[in-house]
């Protein structure tokens, strides 16, 4: 069955709301943490609506009403959402008043916002959408699985489209958190030049990425997602490869019908000899670009890969800003990700 | 009475994040929940820690909640009633 | 596609035993797990019952292998799959594409907690690392996955109170696409400050054990616990050595979309959940058997479950009870345990009593079990999971 993405909404820190994709003036930051460029969110949300929503549920929410605006529909037949770390800021809200009142005062606004499921819950609430309404929070793996269940959802015809997006948001103390355990670079000039100098460590980013999948054609669609992997913990160069292969041979198709590989590379040197030897071997003949000096790296950053992907393959070309001599007649995409070594993932999309 | 009123209508805007609305656009009378400011079960139990925490008044009993929370003026006649010495 | 999906391996901890026979056994002499808090140092200690696993850590830890320092979530999750895991007794056939898909709701925030002071003191070196490594859900779930040697696809589904009910039904429809062979499904969850605090906001705690569906309910009672079913192909099915339990017949997932944490008062949601689960199985609402409640014991949700109930069902009432009455509400591990319970109530053909009822609900034209029946004809079972955003899930049992 053909799955085709009909509508995307992006909020990263690029700016990428309501862009079909990347824009020729990139946003560069001197920092190690990127931060999202938020819109004015009264224009997307009703603003009686807003008063409870945290930034992680305000880009979620705003990022799914522009993809659904874009695609022309009201109400989406299923809300599928991935995020690894859920709503940080609300967690962080409650724990600390919690710690710091010890357990006197609380109120439950953001114990209730806190959960996993708020933005589905929220878009749901908004649209009143009785649908099937699921949320993955699988580090990595997050996005992808919610992918995975989209997938299967528009192949048992229960529904005829799907609304799914991958959101993570850092806040000061998953930040502080994060940087403790060494995850981070300490300089960085430009995340444009992220690759240039390879050293220890990545830099934080953050986003919403939403899409809206459908079974059936439009005459506005970007491109057709033809499949997703995951796999876990592999235990050398060669498992990697071999679920690659198999991925494209489920798809009866090689390395040589991929136009354009997209790939994770954070700029942390020892996660990147995965790309450095993969880029040897199997993906040796392939143009080849990556994504995340765009959107810092977070766990589900591929959601931010596929919107570029999707964009690409709509355009047909490779955007200047991503790639200096730029390549056309780009019409099948290979996205390969994997986070902190750990979840590989695979997602492929081509020309509807 | 009045200074209290404009103070609640304060705490209320900022307790529950009311962006959209300013204190004079709350009436005294103006019923605070469904169809006055729309407010729901969530903002009333907000509203019992922001009595407790500006004004030192615990609601014990759950059925008062809506005596009490059902506009600006009654807020201020309970808080008034219940000062601590 | 159209292939059933049958459950060969069940396993169980919560507040009424750490295994199937312990936790039969309670529920039998109708002996429920509420009980003043023992593992957790918090204000409320001598106000809330909560159901507690009766085993500390270090127990937990000795007979699970897994370190006594990472999350009690882990710890009670392990001790339910690996349970699961070798009832089913399909880790000897090999070449098998194994899936673990778990559920819960605040990952190791147990550990977080402990983490918390120390860092908001000193965000610089202040709390131990190793408390906040494993703060993610799915850490949680792959400390599990690592223990049990399972690999080929690994996730978690976090939709609060229907957590598990929902990575029940994902891992029955990765078998049904073929995309696996066997899949251990369910959830776990343990108490924490956090989410005592966060329902205590609420005032949806009752201050003695629950009393569901009574007219006079308090509020629900927090439990901690896992359960895991195991899931396997129609084809693997047939070569396993023991009959499997029964089948997941039916599933559904419906949102109510009326408030975040509130259930509509026609129970909107949770009456569509139900309505297509049925509908998937071709069953009529007279053939189910027993109603495993999502019953919490709140105000709230026991008259919006119970007006759902009368829309679909009236006048053919199956037995019905919250087993939330033994086990307190177990969150994201509610779905999986209750799987538990009716897999067990197919298999032995009994009904479990909904304890403490004493005065039926006016608004209500019927009145849970408050005995345990045995020598029941028990051929389908509905399992209701309600969760915050509105999430509502029905499962479907049915006979093998």
């Amino acid at each position: 069955m053909k799955l085709y993405i009909q509508a995307t909404g992006n909020i990263s820190p690029q700016n990428t709301l309501g862009q079909p994709t990347l824009p020729a003036n990139l946003s560069e930051y001197n920092t190690n943490r990127l931060y999202s460029i938020e819109p004015d969110y009264s224009k997307l949300i009703d603003v009686k609506l807003i008063r409870r929503m945290s930034r992680i549920i305000k880009m979620g929410v705003a990022a799914a009403l522009q993809c659904l605006q874009e695609a022309g529909v009201e109400n989406p037949d299923a809300i599928i959402t991935g995020t690894a770390y859920g709503c940080l800021e609300d967690t962080g809200v409650f724990l600390q008043k919690m710690v710091q009142n010890k357990e006197e005062m609380l109120t439950p606004t953001a114990f209730i916002q806190s959960t996993h499921n708020t933005i589905g819950a929220q878009i749901a609430l908004l649209l009143k959408c009785h649908g099937y309404n699921n949320t993955f929070v699988h580090r990595g793996f997050s996005f992808e699985s919610a992918l995975l269940d989209a997938i299967m959802l528009l192949e048992e015809k229960t529904v005829s489209n799907v609304l799914i997006g991958g959101v993570d948001e850092i806040t000061d103390f998953s930040f502080g958190i994060t940087s403790r355990f060494g995850l981070f670079k300490k300089n960085i000039n430009s995340n444009l030049n992220l690759f240039d100098t390879p050293s220890k460590g990545t830099i934080a980013g953050e986003g919403a990425a939403f899409f809206l999948l459908n079974n059936h054609p439009s005459q506005k669609d970007y491109a057709l997602l033809d499949g997703v992997s995951t796999f876990y913990k592999p235990i050398d160069l060669e498992e990697t490869e071999h679920h690659i292969q198999s991925f494209l041979s489920e798809q009866s198709i090689s390395m040589n019908d991929i136009d354009l590989v997209l790939c994770g590379r954070n700029g942390d040197s020892i996660g990147d000899k995965v790309y450095d030897d993969l880029n040897e071997r199997l993906f040796e003949q392939s143009l080849i670009t990556n994504y995340k000096h765009l959107c810092g790296d977070y766990p589900t950053s591929t959601a931010f890969a596929l919107w570029l992907a999707a964009g690409i393959i709509k355009s047909g070309s490779v955007p200047e800003a991503l790639m200096k001599a730029p390549k056309n007649d780009i019409k099948r995409i290979l996205i390969y990700n994997h986070y902190q070594k750990i979840h590989h993932s695979l997602m492929l999309v081509s020309t509807c | 009475m009045d200074k209290l009123m404009a103070d609640l209508k304060k705490q209320i805007i900022s307790q529950l994040n009311l962006q959209h609305i300013t204190p004079e656009q709350i009436g005294n009378d103006q019923p605070l929940f469904v169809e006055g400011l729309g407010l729901d079960s969530i903002d009333a139990l907000e509203l019992i820690v922001l009595l407790q925490q500006q004004y030192n008044i615990k609601i014990n009993n759950a059925e008062e909640g809506p005596k009490v929370f059902s506009s600006v003026r009654s807020m201020a006649e309970y808080i008034t009633a219940n000062q601590p010495a | 596609m159209s292939e059933n999906v049958y459950i060969a391996g069940i396993g169980v901890i919560s507040a009424i035993g750490s295994n199937i026979a312990e936790t039969l056994q309670a529920l039998e002499n109708h002996r429920a797990g509420m009980g003043a808090i023992t593992t957790l140092d918090t204000i409320h200690r001598e106000r809330l019952p909560v159901a507690e696993v009766k085993f500390n850590n270090e127990i937990l830890a000795k007979l699970t292998g897994l370190p006594a320092t990472v999350s009690r979530t882990a710890l009670l999750s392990m001790m339910a799959a690996q349970e699961a895991w070798e009832d089913a007794g399909v880790n000897e056939l090999t070449g098998l594409r194994t899936g673990f898909i778990s559920a819960n709701t605040v990952g190791g925030m147990d550990k977080t907690e402990d983490f918390f002071s120390g860092f908001l003191e000193n965000p610089q070196n202040g709390g131990r690392l190793r408390d906040v490594v494993h703060h993610e859900c799915g850490s949680v779930t792959e400390l599990v996955a690592d223990r049990l040697g399972i690999k080929h696809l690994v996730t978690t589904v976090s939709t609060a109170c229907s957590s598990s009910a929902n990575s029940i039904f994902f891992g029955a429809r990765l078998i049904k696409h073929n995309k696996l062979d066997v899949v251990i499904a369910g959830g776990a969850d343990a108490i924490t400050k956090f989410t005592i605090n966060g329902f205590n906001t609420l005032q949806i705690l009752d201050e003695q054990p629950c009393t569901p569906f009574d007219e006079h309910r308090k509020g629900l009672n927090l439990g901690e616990g896992a359960g895991y079913i195991v899931l396997v192909s129609e084809k693997l099915a047939k070569k396993l050595p023991k009959d499997c339990y029964c089948r997941l017949s039916g599933y559904s997932n419906a949102n109510d979309a009326h408030h975040q944490t509130a259930s509509s008062p026609d129970g909107k949601g949770s009456y569509l959940a139900m309505k297509n689960a049925l509908k998937q199985t071709g069953l009529q609402p007279s053939d189910i058997d027993y109603i495993n409640l999502h019953g919490t014991g709140t105000a709230n949700n026991d008259i919006s479950e119970g007006i759902a109930i009368q829309r679909l069902f009236d006048p053919h009432y199956p037995k019905m009870s919250s087993t939330k009455s033994f086990t307190g509400h177990t969150l994201g591990a509610s779905g999986g345990i209750e799987a538990v319970f009716a897999a067990l109530a197919i298999k032995h053909g009994i009904i479990y009593p909904n304890l403490r009822l004493t005065t039926k609900m006016e608004a209500l034209p019927f009145t849970p079990e408050k005995f345990f029946l045995k020598n029941q004809q028990v051929r389908h079972v509905l399992s209701n999971s309600f969760g915050f955003g509105g999430n509502c899930s029905s499962l479907i049992f049915s006979t093998a």
